[in-house]
């Protein structure tokens, strides 16, 4: 079968940041009508080869033909004039604009030079109906959770060829972790959409950590490790474990492990209880008990309640009704202040907007819960200061192992840990994890469930918050089931619990 | 390669372009005052117009060193010519209503009198700011506004003139045959330097500055750290206040730190903090306040006419603005000086991206300075 001429082509690409070379003569390969994985480690380089291609960043060698004409785009608007559309790793829209708005900005239809605002709120809905997700476009977009807005920056991108007055209309569509935080549904709801644009001929680079994604809707993929291009193949020729070695470089057997491991350890005497907390518009009063050394994991759909949950407990927000008690003390719930005092850790499913301060150092960020428990007056002394944060450098594997780099200038995954290890430090009696495993690659995520299971071995209780049901359930000893912002069962876990048991309850939810 | 880069880390360091400006600003002086560098001992005193630069730009130091703290939380204030108006006006007419002025004890009153003031200014401002989340630049307005007002009841709406040689120290006094002015805001860079840097005082700013609800999130007290800022702000502006007025030995409740607010800002915004909160640099900070100075001074030199004055100020301060902008040098000299990360795109619908903004901030403000 002779292959037809691929859309876009890129060869030799190097792009070098100081200190980092982030790509090293990069070669890649885009055909039409295809769905591509661009595969690798947290730090390999795949968003940067993203905004290489469209234009965030400036290109330091190598060559991008579009449809057999050599291009270099100087800004994302001219990539996506010539008719690439991306969806960036990190939600990069207008919170304060409402979802119609951040769909059409740039863009927006008008008449006579003045925006059609009813036109615009009509399509918009139109197309946020195409992939069957039921949100008001005219409220803002911060009031949606954060899959919403993944959701919307995708609905974005793939409008672009849509509204009128843009002519080309998209041939390429890049994704970058656009799955991260949804969950099965809207992971299906996408994958439909991909496969209809891939049957129009559309070409399709898609990056996920969730390898069962790739396996169920890429044709081809490439592989990098360390900036450098490993090699491309045909999803049906290589096998998970092949995979992942050529990502890693190394065989990998810690996954399988952690599927033998069972939590076996004990749980002690109550460390949290919640009576009659609620908010409303947030989630329903409930109660709550959380043992020391348990992790309780919460299970439900998108929306269902469960990061409202937890940042109630946190004091994020101020619940309307009930209390928290913690070692027998209640909580002041005014900000989280009290709630860290007591010895609760809140890692966010938002770094970028509530988690990481960019301009600030690695090395800054790891200190900061703990530097703001002591007060201005009292620094960390330097040499324990230096001590802690390499050893939780080491500890997650955050690279490039240096505290001084960047936060912002972290890739995807190793922003995550960096968060992570912002509240590890602090020794937390009870440790909020709000999708820990967002946008990390395979390996790490073994690594950060076995750090949970450890953990609770440890005696610290831990709240796990995570999109894939497997992942919830491998863990807790205990999982609360929400369902549109309420809790509805606490269920022991136990080898009669499965996903489909979880999903049961959540369904009969419906019922009530 | 090992001069290549060590080029590169110096061109790359925060402080190169502020420096290189006011080095060059200094050199174009030259031609017009040929003994523009060399300093005289004239009576004791040194003499010299490095000197002088230092001497007249202390009171703008001392206030853009305030301001910067308070942009670093991602707030701004307005208010600090109007601080200087009352500090100056308050010690002055206290002052001026004495049987001896020359008496110490009087002298000490009536500028703890002025600091007092300040620090209530300030705490007004930062409980608007921080208490009643009014924005920092509606917030402040109220005393750029109101205190101009208030330094003209206290002086009756007239300049004070006032006899006090204790007094005369602060601004026109010598010590060690320098002038006094410069040990102060000696004393007061490394004191904010010290208070920021030597405790985590100065890691909080950033944080609140940089992601305000991740620092709530993580248990920083952004209110208090807020209201401090802007107390300290006003302390700064209070200083420079009795500076002036000590120079003049009047105060001009009308004139006095007239628009110092904006030349506050941009030597702020010159010395590489951006106005949108979070890292700052109290050295940049220097540097940008003495660029300012420089320039005024160099106005002068090389004979301005006083017309086009405010036209070649602005047009010097869009050039340390582009000079300041990573993206501009790229394109203008080439990767070796630009950054390295490319350009941040325009088209992204993003809500603005932090490190190249501060020099197209700055831009609209000159006219007014
Ligand atoms: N603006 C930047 N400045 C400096 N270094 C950068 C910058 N952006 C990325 N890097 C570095 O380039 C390398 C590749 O990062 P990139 O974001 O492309 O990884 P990724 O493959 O997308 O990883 P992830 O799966 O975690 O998203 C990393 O080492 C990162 O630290
Ligand atoms: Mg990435």
């Amino acid at each position: 079968m002779a292959e037809p001429r691929p859309v876009l082509q890129m060869t030799g690409i190097v792009k070098e940041f100081p200190g980092v070379r982030a790509l090293s003569d990069v070669d890649f390969r885009l055909f039409p009508g295809e769905i591509h994985a661009l595969m690798g480690e947290n730090g390999a380089g795949k968003s940067t080869l993203i905004k290489v291609l469209t234009g965030v960043y400036s290109l330091d060698g190598g060559t991008i033909t579009l449809d057999g004409r050599s291009v270099l785009f100087g800004s994302p608007l001219q990539a996506q004039q010539a008719g690439i559309s991306t969806v960036y790793q990190e939600v990069n829209l207008c919170p304060n604009l409402s979802v119609a708005e951040n769909i059409f900005i740039g863009r927006e239809p008008t008449r006579m030079g003045r925006i059609q605002w009813k036109r615009m709120r009509k399509e918009a809905a139109e197309l946020v109906d195409r992939l069957g997700l039921d949100i008001d476009v005219t409220a803002p977009l911060s009031s949606y959770p954060l899959a919403v807005q993944q959701l919307v920056a995708i609905v974005r991108s793939v409008g672009t060829g849509d509204s009128d007055g843009q002519g080309s209309g998209t041939k390429v569509l890049v994704l970058d972790e656009p799955t991260s935080s949804l969950d099965r549904d809207e992971v299906q709801e996408l994958f439909r959409l991909m496969r209809r644009l891939k049957d129009e001929g559309v070409a399709i680079l898609f990056v996920s950590h969730f390898l069962d994604q790739i396996y169920e809707i890429c044709d081809r993929m490439t592989v990098l490790r360390n900036g450098t291009l490993v090699g491309e193949h045909m999803v049906a020729d290589l096998d998970q474990v092949g995979l992942i070695q050529l990502m890693i470089g190394k065989a990998l057997d810690q996954l399988e492990e952690l599927h033998d491991q069972q939590l076996h350890s004990d749980v002690g005497e109550t460390l949290l209880t919640a009576e009659g907390l609620g908010r409303t518009g947030g989630i329903a009063p409930f109660d709550l008990e959380i043992k020391k050394g348990e992790v309780l994991g919460l299970a439900g759909l998108l929306g269902s309640g469960r990061t409202e949950l937890a940042r109630l407990l946190f004091g994020a927000d101020q619940p309307d009704s009930g209390k928290v008690t913690i070692g027998g003390k209640q909580l002041s719930m005014s900000a989280p202040n009290a709630a860290i005092g007591a010895g609760v850790a809140f890692c966010s499913e938002n770094r970028k907007a509530e988690g990481l301060v960019p301009d600030l150092t690695v090395r800054e960020n790891i200190i900061l819960a703990l530097q703001a428990a002591r007060g201005w007056t009292r620094p960390i002394p330097v040499a324990q200061r230096d001590e802690l944060v390499a050893k939780y450098i080491k500890a997650l594997d955050i690279r490039p192992a240096n505290p001084e780099a960047r936060v912002g200038q972290l890739s995807g995954g190793n922003q995550q840990k960096v968060l992570l290890a912002r509240w590890l430090i602090t020794q937390p009696k009870l440790l909020i994890l709000d999708e820990p495993t967002r946008g990390i690659d395979v390996g790490a995520k073994a690594e950060i469930q076995k750090l949970v299971v450890s953990l609770s071995e440890e005696g610290m209780s831990v709240l796990y918050i995570a999109a894939e049901l497997e992942e919830v359930l491998r863990l807790s000893h205990t999982i609360g089931v929400l369902r549109d912002r309420r809790l509805v069962a606490q269920l022991a876990n136990g080898p009669e619990i499965t996903s489909s048991r979880i999903m049961e309850t959540i369904a009969s939810g419906e019922h009530q | 390669m090992s001069t290549n880069s060590r080029w590169r880390a110096l061109t790359h360091h925060h402080l190169f372009w502020p420096v290189a400006v006011l080095v060059f600003l200094l050199l174009v002086n030259v031609p017009f005052t040929p003994d523009f560098f060399s300093v005289k001992m004239t009576g004791g005193h040194l003499y010299g117009s490095l000197v002088s630069i230092v001497l007249f730009g202390s009171p703008l130091i001392l206030v853009a060193v305030g301001m910067t703290v308070v942009i670093a939380t991602g707030g701004i204030d307005l208010s600090v010519g109007a601080v200087v108006a009352i500090t100056g006006a308050l010690a002055c007419s206290y002052i001026s209503h004495q049987a001896d002025q020359n008496a110490l004890s009087g002298v000490l009153l009536a500028m703890g009198l002025g600091l007092l003031a300040a620090v209530v200014c300030g705490l007004w401002n930062g409980f608007l700011v921080a208490r009643m989340g009014i924005q920092p630049i509606i917030a402040t307005l109220i005393i750029m506004v109101a205190g101009r007002g208030v330094a003209q009841l206290i002086t009756n709406g007239q300049i004070i003139t006032i006899n006090s040689d204790p007094y005369k120290l602060i601004g026109g006094g010598y010590w060690l045959t320098l002038p006094f002015s410069i040990f102060v805001v000696a004393v007061v860079v490394a004191v904010t330097v010290a208070l920021t840097r030597r405790t985590a005082l100065g890691l909080l700013i950033e944080a609140v500055g940089g992601n305000a609800e991740a620092s709530r999130l993580v248990g920083i007290r952004s209110r208090r750290i807020k209201i401090m800022v802007y107390v300290f702000c006003a302390l700064c502006a209070a200083v420079a206040g009795l500076m002036i007025s000590s120079n003049t030995s009047a105060a001009d409740g009308n004139n006095a730190g007239l628009w110092i607010e904006l030349d506050a800002i941009l030597a702020v915004v010159i010395g590489g903090t951006s106005l949108l909160g979070g890292r700052f640099s109290i050295g940049g900070t220097v540097v940008g306040a003495l660029v300012i100075q420089t320039l005024t001074t160099t106005i002068y030199t090389i004979g301005v006419p006083t017309q086009t004055n405010l036209v070649f100020k602005a047009a010097v301060v869009i050039v340390v603005c582009l000079l300041q902008s990573p993206k501009f040098r790229a394109k203008v000299f080439g990767a070796k000086f630009g950054a390295r990360f490319g350009a941040k795109g325009g088209a992204k619908p993003a809500v603005a991206e932090t490190d190249t903004a501060a020099s197209t901030d700055a831009a609209p403000k000159m006219e007014v300075s």
